[in-house]
């Protein structure tokens, strides 16, 4: 079975299909929780679902459930908590990595927290919280928060992190030291444009069989590095924006990057209200448009964990946007159909089988 | 000294499935005295009204005997004998 996990800022729908053409809706699951994060992790004897909630009375959590949302499950005690000087506001991202016990959350405040029970409790990886550039790592608009964590497959102690604002950040030594990997990527809200760190990152993505090669969405700016971050150089020069939030590999095919642009940090719509995914096939020297089946008048936007792929052969990819809509195209791209509409603001979408 | 705690709908599951809990107390506790006991009984409930530095979640509010907490003297209130602790959500959420 095909499952499509969509967070929202009122809850969890689930989307599951059997031939990835017909989809069953449930949902909400924690209704009025913001969910800002969720994953997949189907390797385990039974699937488990992961979400992070941020319920605007109540706070954040984690849970987690193993017979496909139908209950729900969570820590008495908090499963994601800072020391003494901070508290959890949201979790953004929530990273599956070889080993379906290790998972890892990234936070906001910025911060990296480890799972090694399968997701359900949390420590804090210390070398960032303590690293010198916390203080002057700033908020954007959605809160100051690491919203990217890419953990090397075959190499568990190198990982990297994105944050907004901060921009990326990669350790060698599974957490314990943490350089910034900045170089090259342009901060236009500040000063001086190519500052070591500061950014406003939006999203990184890659391939994890060519973790050395990595995809970024900044706030203006798409880059590329080809040496796992030390230096980036723009690929933006063949889509029709610089800006946006959205950017994911497709599974198998290491140089197929997918993208939605957005017109400008104080326009942010698609060009034209013409709702476009982009897709590159030569690691982003070349972009084309992906439109079959996609609206116009889409004054909308899609949010940068709103776009996805799943592992299917051919490949399916799948976003929804802040107007509650959610397409699948399982064709890799191009074409698609409206497998949601009316739902809140979508704000992360996973796709896996079950 | 006991004092009675006005539990809402959204919490009570964290609660022992209970509207009401009284909560045995020294003299002269204070609220925030009363919260570290509800939570060593109920951890999820008490981390559903604080974050972990023990601050009240904002869109919370604790009335002790009809007023509001944060009008009072927030966890530093003052408890009295038979004193009436109601939690109740504030307005929030879009």
């Amino acid at each position: 079975m095909h499952l499509l996990a969509i967070g929202t800022r009122k809850g969890l729908w689930l989307a599951t299909s059997e031939d990835r053409e017909s989809w069953s809706l449930s949902g909400p699951h924690h209704p009025m929780a913001e969910v800002y994060a969720t994953a997949i992790e189907n390797r385990r004897d039974r699937p488990r679902l992961l979400v992070g909630t941020t319920s605007s009375h109540f706070g954040p959590t984690v849970m987690t459930s193993d017979d496909l949302g139908a209950t729900w499950q969570e820590p008495d005690h908090a499963p994601v908590a800072f020391p003494e000087d901070a508290a959890l506001e949201r979790v953004w991202q929530l990273a599956l990595t070889p080993d379906p016990e290790v998972v890892y959350a990234g936070t906001q405040p910025s911060a990296l927290f480890r799972s090694e029970d399968g997701g359900r409790t949390y420590s804090l990886v210390e070398g960032l919280w303590k690293h010198p550039h916390r203080e002057h790592w700033d908020a954007g608009y959605g809160g100051q928060a690491i919203h990217t964590v890419l953990p090397d497959p075959a190499d568990p102690l190198r990982l990297t992190v994105a944050m907004s604002t901060g921009g990326v950040y990669r350790t060698f030594d599974g957490g314990a030291s943490w350089e910034p990997a900045n170089t090259g990527i342009k901060a236009n809200f500040l000063p001086d444009p190519y500052p070591e760190f500061g950014q406003c990152v939006h999203k990184v993505s890659w391939h994890p069989a060519v973790p050395h090669r990595l995809f970024l969405q900044n706030h203006h700016g798409v880059y590329r590095s080809d040496d796992a971050g030390a230096t980036w150089t723009s690929i933006a020069g063949g889509l029709p924006a610089d800006f946006g939030f959205a950017m994911v590999n497709h599974p198998h095919e290491p140089d197929v990057v997918y993208n939605f642009p957005l017109v400008a940090a104080d326009h942010r719509f698609p060009p034209g209200g013409e709702c476009a995914v982009y897709r590159s096939s030569d690691a982003g020297e070349s972009w084309e448009a992906l439109r079959n089946g996609l609206p116009d008048g889409f004054w909308t936007a899609v949010m940068r964990d709103a776009l996805c792929t799943d592992a299917a052969e051919p490949a399916g990819v799948y976003f929804g946007s802040r107007s509650g809509e959610v397409y699948a195209s399982t064709d890799e791209g191009d074409s698609w159909r409206r497998i949601a509409e009316h739902l809140p603001d979508v704000v992360c979408v996973r796709a896996a089988e079950v | 000294m006991r004092v009675l705690v006005l539990i809402p709908g959204p919490l009570r599951q964290t609660a022992g499935n209970q509207a009401k809990v009284e909560v045995d107390l020294p003299e002269q506790a204070t609220l925030g005295t009363l919260l570290d006991h509800l939570a060593a009984r109920y951890p999820l409930l008490d981390r559903r009204l604080r974050d972990e530095r023990d601050v009240l979640r904002r869109y919370v509010n604790v009335y002790v005997d009809g007023e509001e907490c944060r009008r009072l003297s927030g966890a530093d209130t003052r408890l009295t004998p038979d004193s009436e602790v109601r939690i109740l959500p504030s307005v929030a959420g879009g």
